[in-house]
């Protein structure tokens, strides 16, 4: 490393990482030898930054608590009712919508990758995509649900969904008690990322979020 | 293969670590990583099995280490290269060969919408129907393919029941590996928490895997 490097370091300017390095020329080449438009790199994160997210599906969530037809719809093909909201697409081509009740619980899970339904979801959380999550939902999913801070009672049913094909699933959670007089927009801001992968559950009205 | 990605109901790899405060991207580089991954792919010359089965080839050690999008990068350089759109020696030096013509990129900004929209859905039509029904109940064979393969080794040799039909997906086993989409029935299929992990796992308990028929037999 030059002198001049560590005059960088001495004012607060971190060096590139390894990977932000690789990266960086990765994309150079790309972009010189025309394989990729970097207009299309910059809609692609634009898309997940901005316009995807688990907004999506609250939004899908709170439809479902306030309209029973929707709600029908929902369960019997999620694919068609998700896309009424206008989602759909990649990585949520063939969409399953699963409901918590007092008796059942579902948690969704990829143990082999990271299989997540994008357009209702957005792009998954590191947990979501790291061993020790994809390791013990299946077989220890009440330890792992505790590590999250939700306990169900023993009586509860527990259904892992194991995302194997190309089939996503999401969790509608279930509706909050004292949500009675919400509009639809408020009890979306009940319907956290967290409680439609099935780690939690909707947040109860007036809680801080 | 039986690779360290296929971890589903090993113990040992360390608590959940949830981070409520968890930006999108942890660097810049990462959603590099990501769209550099979706747009060249937009070339065709390899599928998303491909790319999955290609993340499963980094060596067990590093899996456990990398980061995912570190995996994402590591295994996009290897597909550009395996597949003809990059050399070896440009993605040494990372200088386009000179004599080699500037390509046209088959994905631009304003094509990215309707890429995303419309996505990779995977149900097709075949011929022949399905040797399941609901409320079969059926075996997950015991197979262990070096090859790529969506049937986790946690359930292979357990009995479950089929819940749902899906109708025909293209059978990732084959079409990771460039030959073809081969389409098989895909099952929903439950099994009980305790015929996969026994006694100590609640009665009512179970986990559900969409496995395709090839994994399955009459139990």
């Amino acid at each position: 490393m030059t002198d001049h490097d560590h005059h960088h370091h001495d004012h607060g300017q971190e060096a590139p990482s390894d990977m932000a390095l690789r990266v960086k020329a990765l994309e150079t080449l790309l972009v010189d030898k025309g394989i990729v438009d970097p207009a299309a790199l910059d809609a692609i994160i634009d898309t997940y930054e901005h316009k995807v997210g688990p907004r999506n599906g609250a939004r899908v969530v709170a439809r479902a608590w306030t309209d029973p037809a929707y709600r029908a719809r929902l369960m019997d093909n999620a694919t068609a009712a998700i896309a009424e909201l206008g989602y759909g697409g990649r990585q949520g081509e063939h969409m399953i919508a699963v409901e918590n009740t007092p008796a059942v619980h579902n948690l969704v899970v990829c143990t082999l990758c990271s299989c997540y339904p994008w357009p209702v979801l957005g792009l998954p959380p590191t947990w979501y995509k790291e061993a020790p999550y994809r390791s013990r939902a299946v077989i220890d999913p009440r330890g792992v649900l505790g590590e999250f801070g939700l306990t169900l009672a023993d009586d509860v049913e527990i259904r892992v969904w194991d995302s194997t094909a190309e089939i996503r699933y999401l969790v509608v959670p279930e509706r909050p008690a004292g949500a009675e007089g919400l509009s639809e927009a408020a009890l979306a801001d009940l319907v956290s990322r967290d409680s439609m992968i099935g780690v939690a559950k909707a947040r109860a009205p007036g809680a801080v979020r | 293969m039986n690779g360290v990605h296929d971890m589903g109901g090993m113990h040992g790899l360390g608590p959940v670590a949830p981070d409520p405060g968890e930006p999108l991207f942890h660097a810049p580089w990462e959603a590099r990583a990501l769209a550099l991954t979706l747009a060249a792919s937009a070339w065709g010359r390899w599928n998303l099995d491909e790319s999955r089965h290609q993340r499963e080839l980094i060596p067990g050690p590093d899996y456990l280490r990398m980061s995912y999008y570190e995996k994402w990068a590591t295994s996009l350089a290897e597909l550009i290269v395996r597949h003809g759109l990059v050399s070896e020696a440009e993605l040494a030096t990372g200088r386009p060969d000179p004599s080699a013509p500037r390509a046209v990129p088959p994905l631009k900004g304003a094509d990215v919408p309707a890429m995303l929209a419309h996505g990779g859905p995977t149900l097709r039509e075949i011929g022949s129907p399905a040797a399941f029904k609901v409320g079969d109940r059926v075996r997950a064979r015991n197979l262990n393919p070096t090859g790529h393969t969506r049937l986790p080794r946690y359930v292979r040799g357990h009995v479950g029941e089929i819940t749902r039909t899906h109708g025909a997906h293209v059978f990732p086993d084959a079409h990771a590996h460039g030959q073809g989409e081969r389409p098989a029935q895909l099952y929903q299929v439950k099994f009980d928490a305790r015929a996969l992990w026994g006694e100590a796992a609640a009665a009512r308990d179970a986990v559900f895997l969409d496995l395709w028929e090839p994994y399955l037999e009459p139990a």
